[in-house]
This record gives C-alpha cells, structure tokens and sequence, in this order.
C-alpha cells in the first residue's frame, strides 16, 4: 500500500484526479501523521472533524470528474490567516479565543480550490522571530535533529516543521523579513515568497504592512508553483494588490535556464559564516551554470544596511498595526484601575516579550522629533536597496545567493543579543524592502547532516523565472534526503 | 535633531511605554533602556549611507493607489462585529468608564 504521505502535492492531486486513491483516504493517512508528530508542537488548532467533511466534498466531486486546483488535498494553514469558525491566534495570548467570522482572501482562494484544512499551524508571535521560539503556544521543533532539539526557523516553523515532518503535503506561511525562506532553508523544504503584492493580505493578521507577503511552504518547486496559482490574484479588499493576470507558474518550472543570466551578489556573505554554505553557493553556480545557465557577478552595495533599515521600517509598522489589539473589541482583556490603565495591563499581559520590544522600538522611532532621523531615513536607505536590485537587473535576470547564513540551531539557545538573533535574516530581508520575488530551495546537507537552501531573487512580478531557476536548481541538487522519524508515536 | 544625539534613558521608557500603552514595571526600566539602546547603536550604521536626493520608498512595488466607487460594499453584520467581544450588552462593546 501507498504510504500517502510521502506523497507530493502533485503526485496526491494526480492520484485523486485517476482515482488510484480517495481524498478521505489520505486526509485519514495526515491526520493520523499529525496525531503521531505531537511532539513537534506543528500546530496550534486542529480541524480534523472539517477536514474530514471537506474531503469527502471533494470526493463527491472529484467522482464526477469535478474539482479545483487543489481538490481534496490535505494541506495546513499558517495560523496568522484569519479563518471562519477556526480560532485564529498569531501565536499571541492576546487574541485569547479570537475566532474570526470571515475568511482571509488567501485561504478562501485555496477553499475555493478544494483544499482540506488540517488545522492551524504555529508561528512567532505575530510572525515575530527567526526560530519559532516567541510563540505563546511554546517552540517548534524541527524534524531534523543532531542531539539536540532543533528550531525549524521562524516565523513560519510550523508550516516547515509540518511540511518536513510530512503530516500535510503543504502549508501557507508568511515572509516579512525571510519568514518562509529561512525556516524551508532550516528544514530542507521548498518557500517562495511572491512579489508584494501576489497574495492579497485581507484577512491576515497584519505585522509590517509594506513587507508582508504570504507563499508556500512545500516539498518541491513543483508543489509551491500549485499552490502558489491558487493562493494569489487580485484582490480589491486589498489596496496594495497587484492587479495584473497571473503567469502559469506551474508551466514555468520547465522552462529551464538556458541562456538565462544569473547574478552572483558578492555582498551576500558574512563574518563567521559556515564554509559549507559557502561551498554550496559555488556548486550552485557550478548547477545552474551546467544547466545552460549564463554567470555574472554582480554588486549590490547596499545590503549590509538591509537589517538595520528593516529594523526600524518592521517594528514602525508593527507598533502601529498592533495598536489594535487594546481588549476592548475582541481578544483578552485584564481590568485595571482606568481605561488607560487596562489598556496597559491587556498589552502587558498579552504580547511576549519580543512583541513588546518591537512596538517599543516602533513607537520610539515615530515618536516626535526622531521620525526624520530614524523612519524616513530608512525609508531612503530603503530605496537605495530598491536601487541597487534594478541596477542589477540590467546585466542579470535573477539572483543566486544563500538562504541563511547559518543551517538550524539548537531549541533554546541563549540569545542575550536581540541583534545576533535578527542576522538570520540577512540575505533574506532584502528581498522584502525591494517587494521582489524570493525562492529557497533544499540544496545539501552541512558537515551536520543538516539541510541548506540557495536563494533564487527575481525581478518584480517575475516569479515565472524564480521557478524556471528554482527547478534547475532542485533538479541539479538532486536533494532526496529525509529526516529520521523519531517523533512517530 | 540627529540619531547621534539620542540615548535612551529608563525616564525616555517611560514615555515610550506610555505611548505604547504598555504597562512596564519601574525596575524593568533600565534593562530596557539598555536592550534599546543596544538596537538603536546598531541601527545607527545607517548615517553612513549616502542618501542625498532620494525619495524615500512609500511603496514596495510602483503602482498608483487605486479608486474605486464611493458606495457601501460591506456592513449590517453586528452580530459578527461582537462575536469577539470580551463583553457586550445590547448591541454595543462595553468598555470601562472613560468620561468622569
């Protein structure tokens, strides 16, 4: 008998369509997986009883030959995106028992394409968090592991945990600083965040407005091009929606890279850096190269100040998206003496710590008299970043460079420097100040035994060439390895 | 007034908590001055960058803002507006006195 999760979405989808198996069936098969990977700590909520009722829908349309995209697979939704009856808590005690009474535009797309819904997946608080530790509902834990317990990266842990894990065949996430990259990069899966503006963002629990975007987390390029079809398009309840048709992104992942130009940034490297990944940047020039692939080297002089213009830009919007969370229309509320005093103790009492810095931050930023020196400027600097990627365009069609700058590290390891632990998002976060399109695929294994991803950027509303260059590359790389299953009950 | 000039005092969190609506404990002050501090430094290497002349990125991808029809498209859903409220009466979201 097929073992059904060790499918991929594009084999599942290809098997309900000639119904070698049913929706139930494998629905029935991740279920149980999820039951069995508890011990991940993947998922906040789960919908089993809908899930079930969703795949047997589908079944009944699936046997009269009917069915969207994604008709009858089960797959996991990062618990950031609002959805209708199901609690929704973006990893924040604050939102209490929040249970949204709309769909967020993104999962009702996928609905509408006949996704069966897991369950709710756990994150950083508020998408706030490289390792998935500042979740109120406690640490993910990566599926691969050396000794110790591993973070699966953040913010979007949950959606790479569960998709590694194989208890869904894939899962939403969100990327405001490198959210879906950096934790596919830490658990061997496939992330793509789109251009801004792909995925409308009604419905999702907002962070930084200007650089939240959500994408797949998935197994194979393949699978993220299905997914991503469904998830975006034009959205008018999202004014920041790109309103333009969509490119087969699927039909995009064979066009290969024959005589496409691939820049190599050379400021996409630091201090301390494991050589291994250098390494596998050279192999990966070596891959695409092979492939039919034309290599330049290209500057982008900017990126060193990336982190830093992030920041300030992220928690200015955070402090201000967050400010609606005051107990006094949904979420938790703790009375104090006054008004202003129980909007106080609500906040206190309901963002974590790394929330609470970062609003501070935020506010301290906006505050008056320091609004020129700290947000405008980086909103400049911002620009220059912008800059620099469309001077490279003009001698490269895409980017190669690594995810992360590190592979994944042990489950609560000290961090006494908020700022060591906001480098994991170096390579990525440019992506997001420049509202490009971004790729990480699984590439090696370090000295470790620990999955690497390479980056592939792209051109504003070029993702078709992301794909093309991210099938060559997983092509190439070849990456078949597996994490030990010792989770299993 | 230049970033330079700044340095955040346990008196400036204060200020900051408050503008946050953040309740912070008078002893957690200082380790928070200092936490920010410690960001601010490091944020600070963004003086160096020549930024003479440049428009600062208002949008991440260049589109104009997009008009639509002024005409109501949502609504009549109070039921679903106080679904979520910690407590309602009537109709209404019941907040704690604000007015003497």
């Amino acid at each position: 008998m097929t073992d059904f999760t060790n499918l991929t979405l594009e084999g599942a989808l290809a098997g309900l369509k000639a119904k070698d198996f049913t929706s139930l069936e494998i629905t029935e098969a991740h279920i149980k997986a999820c039951e069995d990977a508890s011990e991940l700590n993947a998922f906040i909520t789960t919908d089993y009883d809908n899930a079930r009722a969703a795949a047997k829908a589908s079944d009944e349309k699936l046997a009269k030959g009917d069915g969207g995209l994604l008709e009858g697979a089960p797959l996991g939704v990062k618990d950031l995106f609002c959805t209708e009856g199901v609690r929704t808590t973006a990893g924040s005690k604050i939102l209490g028992d929040f249970t949204p009474q709309y769909e967020s535009t993104v999962t009702s797309n996928m609905k509408r394409d006949g996704m069966v819904m897991l369950g709710k997946l756990n994150l950083d608080e508020f998408a706030m968090g490289s390792a998935n530790e500042t979740s109120y509902f406690g640490p993910v834990i990566n599926p691969w592991k050396v000794d110790d317990n591993l973070v699966p990266g953040g913010s979007s842990g949950g959606s790479a945990s569960a998709v590694a894990a194989r208890i869904c065949l894939g899962a939403t996430a969100t990327d405001t600083g490198g959210s879906i990259r950096q934790p596919a990069s830490f658990t061997g899966t496939v992330g793509i965040k789109p251009t801004y503006g792909r995925c409308s963002r009604w419905g999702v629990v907002a962070f930084a407005s200007s650089l939240d975007q959500a994408g797949p987390i998935t197994r194979t390029v393949k699978d993220s091009a299905i997914m991503l079809q469904s998830m975006a398009g034009y959205d008018p309840k999202d004014s920041t929606s790109i309103n333009e048709a969509l490119p087969d992104f699927m039909a995009a992942c064979d066009k290969g890279v024959k005589g496409l130009k691939i820049g190599i940034p050379k400021e996409y490297t630091m201090d301390g850096m494991p050589s291994d990944i250098e390494e596998l940047w050279q192999q990966g020039i070596k891959w695409l190269e092979e492939a039919g692939a034309e290599i330049v080297h290209v500057s982008l002089p900017h990126t060193k100040y990336a982190l830093p213009a992030y920041y300030i830009v992220a928690p200015a919007e955070a402090s201000s998206n967050l400010a609606r969370y005051d107990g006094m229309r949904y979420g938790n509320r703790v009375a104090g003496e006054d008004l202003n005093d129980t909007y106080e103790r609500t906040r206190a009492d309901g963002f974590g710590k790394e929330v609470r810095r970062r609003i501070m931050i935020g506010t301290y930023v906006l505050s008056a008299g320091y609004y020129d020196a700290y947000y405008l400027r980086a909103q400049k600097v911002r620009a220059r970043i912008a800059q620099d990627f469309k001077n490279a365009w003009e001698k490269c069609d895409a980017l190669l460079a690594p995810t992360c700058p590190s592979a994944a590290f042990p489950v609560g390891r000290p961090v006494n420097d908020p700022v060591q632990m906001y480098l994991n998002d170096i390579f990525t976060v440019t992506a997001n100040l420049a509202g490009l399109p971004a790729m990480s695929v699984p590439a090696s294994l370090d000295k470790d035994g620990l999955p690497l991803g390479l980056q592939i950027i792209g051109r504003a509303l070029d993702e078709e060439t992301v794909f093309a260059a991210g099938a060559a590359l997983e092509k190439a790389a070849d990456f078949k390895a597996e994490p030990e299953k010792w989770w299993s009950a | 007034m230049s970033a330079k000039e700044t340095g955040v005092t346990a008196e400036t969190v204060k200020k900051i908590a408050r503008l946050s609506r953040l309740h912070v404990e008078e002893d957690r002050l200082a380790h928070l001055a200092d936490e920010m501090n410690g960001i601010l430094a490091w944020i600070e290497q963004l003086q160096e960058v020549d930024v003479e002349g440049v428009e600062p990125m208002t949008s991440a991808v260049e589109m104009a803002a997009p008009l639509r029809e002024d005409k109501i498209t949502d609504g009549a859903v109070r039921e679903k507006v106080l679904a979520n409220a910690p407590k309602s009466e009537a109709g209404y979201f019941v907040v704690p006195r604000s007015v003497e």
